[in-house]
């Protein structure tokens, strides 16, 4: 969490990215969008399906929260905000799988 | 002011002040109607095979105890002091948004209304009886909630009055994080916001992260009710544990959304009557800190009955032990305030010091559930309704009673008698420990919970007749309470600015303060403004004081809440058009409030 | 000094506004967290069909994706319009993100129904809860942005939208950003791993 600052404080706008920054976000947005159906359908990829989606989904987000929601360049106590509770939703979402038994070995 | 134009401003006020006193005023209705449950209750377990109240009747009355208490009494009255205090405390002018708390309160007074409703509203729903209320248990665990075993609306009243309730709880929790964060005085760096403002942060959060958990558990659940899914239904492949892993996912953290701003206060009260700054400030706001977060990693504690394999009861078992430490360090922190203080004995004093011995006890009988061998003995028995009520009595309400008299000089400008305070304290302290210590035997001797009579073969006759005088006592306490807050109103002392001689920016201004709480905003230098004498800079010689303004009220706070109960009624009713005329008042008053002038 | 001043002053320099929307936003996480894990917790516990591979079109919810993941390039081209004063850019794309939404909520409509005909529904088996309960929860929220949306082109329209104002339309877009990556989350976990 940033140390808030002592005094009072005009707010300032943070710097946005060009038009050029965001279409390019787009385009890798697309291409990984591309991938991940692409990885759906290919048997070659069945190994390693889950993984690769989940992290190919990870990217995605993070690019989406990155920039488009500009939290790359705008204070980092948003970034706390949003972070804080996204990690224990996903703790929860691990715990609560590990009590169901989905991580448990098949038999 | 004519009649009605008074009761405008009231429903149209945004000021922080006006609706902290409005929430005291109705969660203190709501505690007494919840305490009221509790006599009904403990009149028919006075003596064995009681006939005070039938069974069904007993269900509803522990349940809408508990739910009353929980969501319509304790929260809410830590809201009031939120409200009042906060913003005086960081040096505010008011909250970051003033309308949506004004939506906080509303949509709490309906929410509130409506489950209470189901009291008398038997013969709409063809009952055969008055009272359809609540009857499942303030956690209402899955089956029991289920249209096939509970057919009523007895459920329905209470999961869409929870709903409600979310949703004040919610907008409350982003208002107050956003105000202590951003809305501080020149100078007040977190590291000197007082505790009790820092409490508020933490319950802040806890909330905004806690409710969504249980407003999905309710979804699921209505749609279970209403629609005829099975997410709760074994034979389907549903599991009704989910249920509780929800519900307690939710329910710990909510423990301490009702713990923390009590021991935000008792952290205000301690120091103020020991004359002696809070010992270990930093260790006190980060242990609150720690409490808040750790309290995300225990909840299947409450569920060790189920059988969820040794090492899930292994590490919940664990991280409930290690839950204890940072609670056990605030304690001592207090205690160490305390030593070698100038104590005054006031009330207020009296009920923090109450809270620290009550709220000990009732960790250490928590601790002793946390080893799961141990909690298969007391879980579904008196014992666990003796813990939660030296946690919840002992602890939230000895707090918020210590709040009550060291604040309500400053809320209303007059003091409380100190003489009936005493006998107010007395009464409570003496009565609370006879009600609930028996209970911790009538437990292990193995008296269930929650169930309507006993037979006088249990051997427990005698234990619970003690618990039942003790309540009455209790009741007596709170009478002797309302009498004095009724005789100040004309017969109290004035208090003046600061009749404690406090630390804290609010004792800095009048009692009852102005609309706009500051004629100047204070410029802060250290952690206790006022006892350090130079550290408080004074207005400038001959500075000009801008004109200050203050922003009119709004209706349509009150607008859009009212369309929630509405949108309520159609699942209640079975009647859909109820969910039109709702939602077109919750887009009105949306809209019109989103493009009406105001200035916060 | 006046309450006007005091409110352009806050003690972290950022805007209330926004500071309060990233909470509520943390606090989705949570909402959308829990109906995640409960559909994760449920996956293969069905006891009748239609089972998710029977049922799920993948290239008609890819189409959807990025039509999703389009209307969030064009959020953020109409937040630039807005934030440079460029009123007549403002209007085309606030609108266009509008239209990109409600084609993705027509094609939810399309899917709902479809899978109605086929066999699942809310009380079929715990697929059909979850899914509908899931994937409903998230087009309520693409509802709620298009009503929002369009009433912000309905601002622009009426010449109130002004750079000074830029915030309003980055929380929408913030939102709107929100409700693309939860459907990232759920094109991923529903969809493609089954
Ligand atoms: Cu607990």
């Amino acid at each position: 969490m940033q140390q808030p600052s002592t005094d009072e404080h005009p707010v300032v706008q943070h710097a946005h990215p060009t038009a050029g920054v965001y279409l390019r976000v787009a385009t890798i947005l697309v291409i990984l969008t591309v991938i991940e159906v692409g990885v759906f359908y290919v048997p070659a990829f069945h190994s390693i399906l889950v993984p690769a989606l989940l992290l190919l989904s990870a990217v995605k987000f993070t690019l989406v929260v990155m920039f488009y929601m500009h939290l790359k360049m705008d204070s980092r106590f948003f970034t706390f905000l949003f972070g804080g509770p996204l990690l224990l939703g996903l703790g929860m979402t691990m715990g609560l799988m590990f009590l169901f038994g989905a991580f448990a070995l098949r038999r | 002011m004519s009649r009605l134009k008074r009761l405008m401003s009231w429903l149209t006020t945004t000021d922080h002040k006006r609706i902290g006193l409005l929430y005291f005023y109705t969660a203190f209705v709501f505690f007494l109607v919840g305490g009221l449950e509790a006599l009904f209750i403990r009149a028919q377990l006075a003596q064995p095979d009681g006939h005070v109240v039938s069974a069904e009747t007993f269900n509803q009355l522990f349940t809408m105890h508990g739910t009353t208490m929980v969501f319509l009494a304790l929260m809410p009255l830590t809201a009031s002091f939120f409200n009042y205090i906060v913003p005086l405390q960081i040096g505010a002018r008011d909250v970051a948004f003033p309308r949506l708390n004004a939506f906080s309160y509303w949509v709490f007074v309906l929410g509130a209304l409506l489950m209470n409703a189901s009291w008398f509203t038997g013969p709409l729903f063809h009952a055969g009886r008055l009272n359809v209320a609540p009857d499942a248990g303030w956690f209402g665990y899955a089956n029991l909630t289920s249209r096939q075993y509970s057919p009523g609306p007895n459920i329905d009243f209470w999961l869409l009055g929870l709903q409600i309730l979310g949703v004040s709880s919610l907008a409350a929790g982003f208002n107050f994080i956003v105000t202590i964060l951003n809305l501080r005085a020149p100078g007040m760096k977190m590291m000197r916001l007082p505790v009790f403002s820092w409490m508020t942060l933490v319950t802040s959060f806890l909330i905004i992260t806690a409710f969504p958990v249980i407003t999905v558990a309710l979804v699921l659940l209505m749609f279970d009710r209403f629609f005829g899914t099975h997410f709760y239904l074994t034979s389907a492949g549903g599991d009704p544990v989910l249920w509780q892993h929800l519900f307690w996912i939710f329910g710990h953290p909510e423990v301490y959304i009702l713990i923390l701003p009590a021991m935000g206060i008792v952290s205000e009260v301690l120091p103020t009557f020991a004359r002696k700054p809070l010992f270990g400030y930093t260790v006190v706001v980060y242990s609150g800190v720690l409490i808040g977060f750790m309290g995300w990693g225990v909840w299947s504690h409450h569920m060790f009955s189920v059988g969820l394999g040794p090492i899930a009861d292994s590490v919940f078992s664990a991280t409930t032990m290690l839950i204890a430490v940072p609670t056990g360090v605030k304690i001592f922190n207090w205690l160490a305030t305390l030593w070698g203080g100038q104590l005054r004995f006031t009330t207020a004093m009296l009920f923090a010091i109450g809270f620290i011995a009550l709220f000990t006890i009732g960790g250490l009988s928590g601790v002793t559930h946390a080893s799961p061998p141990a909690d298969l003995q007391q879980t579904d028995t008196y014992y666990v309704v003796a813990h939660i009520h030296y946690v919840l009595f002992g602890g939230t309400i000895f707090g918020l009673f210590a709040g009550m008299y060291y604040w309500w000089p400053k809320m209303t400008g007059r003091l409380l008698s100190e003489t009936l305070g005493k006998w107010h304290f007395a009464l409570v302290f003496v009565g609370m420990n006879l009600a609930f210590f028996p209970m911790h035997l009538i437990g292990l001797l193995g008296m269930p919970r929650r169930i309507y009579t006993y037979s006088p073969d249990l051997g427990v006759s005698t234990l619970n007749l003690v618990s039942t005088i003790g309540a009455f006592l209790i009741g007596v306490g709170v009478l002797v309470f309302i009498w004095n807050v009724w005789r100040t109103r004309t017969r109290g002392q004035t208090a003046g600015n600061d009749p404690w001689g406090g630390a804290t920016l609010e004792w800095t201004i009048s009692s009852p303060p102005p609309v706009h709480n500051f004629d100047v905003i204070p410029t802060v230098a250290s952690r206790l403004p006022r006892w350090t004498k130079t550290q408080l800079k004074a207005i400038p010689e001959g500075a000009k004081l801008a004109e200050i303004h203050v922003p009119g009220g709004s209706i349509w706070p009150l607008v859009t809440a009212l369309g929630l109960p509405v949108l309520a009624l159609a699942p209640l009713s079975h009647r859909l058009p109820f969910a039109f005329v709702g939602a077109t008042i919750i887009l009105l008053g949306i809209f019109r409030w989103a493009f009406e002038p105001f200035e916060a | 000094m006046t309450i006007a001043a005091a409110t352009h002053r806050t003690s972290m320099g950022l805007d209330s506004r926004k500071m309060a929307f990233w909470a509520f936003i943390g606090s989705e996480c949570l909402l959308f967290g829990s109906l995640i894990s409960t559909y994760l917790v449920y996956k293969g516990r069905s006891v009748v069909g239609p089972y998710p591979h029977d049922i799920l079109n993948i290239p008609f919810t890819s189409v959807s994706t990025f039509d999703l993941l389009m209307s969030s390039l064009m959020m953020v081209l109409a937040l630039a319009a807005v934030q440079r004063g460029d009123l007549k850019w403002a209007k085309v794309w606030l609108v266009a993100t509008a239209l990109l939404g409600i084609f993705f909520l027509s094609g939810q409509v399309y899917e709902f129904t479809s899978f109605v005909r086929e066999g699942l529904t809310l009380q079929t088996n715990l697929f059909g809860a979850t899914f509908f309960v899931l994937t409903g929860t998230h087009g309520a929220h693409v509802t709620v942005g298009v009503v929002w949306l369009l009433t912000l082109w309905v601002r622009a329209l009426q010449g109130q939208l002004t750079a000074a104002n830029a915030v309003t339309v980055e929380i929408c877009g913030l939102y709107w950003h929100f409700v693309d990556v939860i459907w990232i989350v759920i094109f991923t976990v529903v969809y493609l791993i089954q």
